[in-house]
């Protein structure tokens, strides 16, 4: 673990990351300390202010009504980084059981489970997500379901991979010849070998969940103003090209950095713990 | 049987039974909408009788297995339903605009493929040289953005700070082309209108790159991982003692067998682009499947939702169908297989 961290922060790339992803999770937390304007999280407005571009007071300019761009990006940095927390916290244990015991159990379930599993890898990720916003309510809620729906079956392939190559391995026979239960086996001696990789696809997902999560709300199917989201905060702006340039580029940019801090960081993570196994 | 056709028989009936699957799935989805759906249809100004009337066609009032027996029976006759958006029947609206967005497709993949494949190949043959690190470093990028973002930035720069390309649209209003294939860039050569096809081409390059870029990046840092691995085998040492050239080794030797788990992960990144395909289009206003189908989701138009993604679904288990019987030919493991492992 320590030595994990080490070899994280000596390469300069993964540093970057770490650097990268510590800012948005620090300004995420304290962003009632850092916005210049945190009421603007909200839908107020201010017409002598409106759509101006970025200057001393606004640095990221102001939106069209008025609310100053910086802030509400770092509030939707908020938005973005609960809803990765809590597609992944649903997602990763549904889908690590589901390919875990079809990995493990063979036959009929893993039959079963596994041709589940397809189909809902054999719909295009977002069109699964969309389908799905289409029919709910557009809420952060629903938003968090739709993603985790289209999230698990990720989870379930990777880890059915891993425990069906364990299946054979030495000590799963020995517990097995001494009549250990089928979910100890599973739980207690599999799943902690399929845990680095597992880890490690957290890590790089983070920045695919909110990947999807802002494809969602760009299209208006995902959190709805004023709750101010990257993903609509573009769209918003796109409308509005390319005289006020600052109201897609900015959020955009967001997007851009947050994620590929994640990615950078789901890298090192790949390559160190990969070359530990 | 051969090997290869027996693994196409094994995967065209898995293909089938997924496809099943995921009718029922999003039937199921579609059928749990809040509201009801001829209501919804009809508007606020129709009589409860027409409604009830509309109700009975639709056969809302039987069980929902009952209903999913009804769709599966007018599906197999090439039926889905008609539209409530546009009041034409979904296979005639899709057979409309499923072309412009399996032109957009395409022509992302053939990008995805002919700029991914040659960057991976260059990572891995300077491995921990400068041009590794920059291809790596922009590749990374690539992957880091949804393709909304790429659209808008490459919109601001080469639509309007750089006018080379058009905004918006698949062809300039003055063209009338007959439509043979739907595909603009295949009908402009059939009626040999050259300043047509010249006219589409520009239109199409930029939401294509903007639809690519994460697949590019994606596709580059595959090939370049698993040739990395490929340099380590002792038949490349083997071949660099006998001094073939470097540009020799990567392409024949490396690359080759690097090739084949690089594909599958290119088959998932062209469905991952059906899906993406909403983003872009919504920004270069592309009159395709997806701007249908985001229109139809907030309408709620039942019928509509479901065959739109039943046939991106489908599109996208007949590409991996391809992807796979690829593999299978390229794979000489399975090509000379007897017993035609799976």
């Amino acid at each position: 673990m320590k030595r994990t961290l080490v070899i994280l922060l000596r390469n300069p790339l993964s540093l970057i990351g770490v650097i990268l992803v510590a800012l948005v999770v620090l300004s995420a937390i304290f962003a009632d300390f850092i916005a210049p304007f945190p009421e603007h999280r909200g839908s107020v407005v201010d017409f002598v202010n409106f759509n101006k571009a970025p200057n001393a007071t606004n640095i990221m300019g102001t939106d069209l009504v008025g609310r100053d761009l910086f802030s509400r990006i770092i509030y939707a940095f908020r938005i973005s980084l609960v809803l990765g927390v809590v597609v992944l916290a649903i997602a990763t244990p549904i889908g690590t059981l589901v390919g875990l015991f079809a990995g493990y159990v063979g036959g009929k379930t893993e039959f079963i489970l596994m041709r589940l599993t397809d189909v809902f890898l054999s719909i295009p990720p977002l069109v699964l997500a969309i389908a799905m916003m289409g029919v709910l309510e557009p809420t952060l809620m629903n938003a968090m379901l739709a993603v985790t729906a289209m999230w698990w079956p990720w989870y379930a392939r990777l880890v059915y991979n891993i425990a069906r190559s364990e299946r054979e391995e030495g000590y799963v026979l020995a517990a097995e010849v001494i009549g250990a239960s089928t979910p100890h086996i599973a739980l207690r001696e599999i799943l902690p070998n399929c845990l680095p990789a597992i880890l490690t696809k957290m890590t790089l997902d983070m920045g695919f969940v909110i990947i999807i999560a802002s494809s969602l709300s760009f299209l208006g199917l995902g959190v709805q103003p004023p709750t101010p989201d990257l993903g609509s905060m573009v769209a918003e702006g796109a409308r509005y090209l390319p005289d006020s340039w600052w109201l897609t580029v900015f959020p955009g940019l967001a997007i851009l950095i947050a994620v590929f801090g994640f990615n950078l960081v789901g890298d090192a993570l790949r390559e160190i713990l990969g070359a530990d196994q | 049987m051969t090997p290869v056709l027996r693994l196409l028989a094994r995967r065209l009936g898995i293909s089938l039974i997924v496809l099943v699957g995921v009718s029922m799935l999003i039937f199921g989805i579609a059928r749990v909408i809040p509201g009801d759906p001829a209501r919804i249809a009809l508007g606020p100004n129709a009589t409860a009788e027409q409604v009830d009337a509309l109700r009975e066609s639709l056969h809302l009032n039987e069980a929902i297995p009952v209903q999913y027996g009804y769709f599966v029976k007018d599906l197999l006759r090439g039926d889905l339903g008609t539209s409530l958006y546009t009041n034409r029947p979904v296979t005639q609206d899709i057979a409309q605009f499923l072309p412009a967005t399996l032109e957009l497709v395409l022509f992302a993949g053939i990008l995805m493929v002919g700029i991914g494949l040659p960057l991976g190949i260059w990572s891995a043959r300077y491995r921990g040289r400068w041009p590794d690190h920059v291809i790596r470093l922009v590749s990374l990028l690539g992957v880091s953005a949804p393709s909304f973002v790429w659209a808008v930035i490459l919109m601001l720069l080469f639509a309007f700070f750089l006018p080379i390309f058009p905004i918006a649209g698949r062809i300039s209003d003055i063209y009338e082309i007959e439509r043979v294939t739907g595909f603009l860039l295949i009908d402009t050569l059939l009626a040999g209108n050259l300043a047509a096809f010249r006219d589409a081409f520009w239109h199409i390059v930029l939401p294509a790159f903007a639809l690519a870029v994460s697949g590019i990046g994606q596709a580059a840092r595959l090939t370049r991982a698993n040739m990395v691995e490929t340099y380590d085998k002792p038949y490349i040492e083997m071949a660099q003692a006998y001094g073939f050239r470097a540009r020799r080794i990567a392409r024949k030797y490396a690359f080759k067998p690097s090739l084949i788990p690089s594909l599958t992960i290119i088959g998932l990144d062209f469905a991952a682009m059906l899906g993406n395909a909403f983003l872009v289009e919504a920004v270069f206003a592309w009159p395709g499947l997806s701007r249908y189908g985001v229109a139809v989701i907030l309408r709620k138009d039942l019928n509509a939702i479901i065959g739109t993604v039943l046939i991106i679904s489908a599109t996208f288990l007949i590409v991996n169908l391809i992807v796979d019987l690829l593999i299978a030919f390229l794979n000489p493991r399975i090509r000379y297989s007897q017993r035609g492992s799976s």
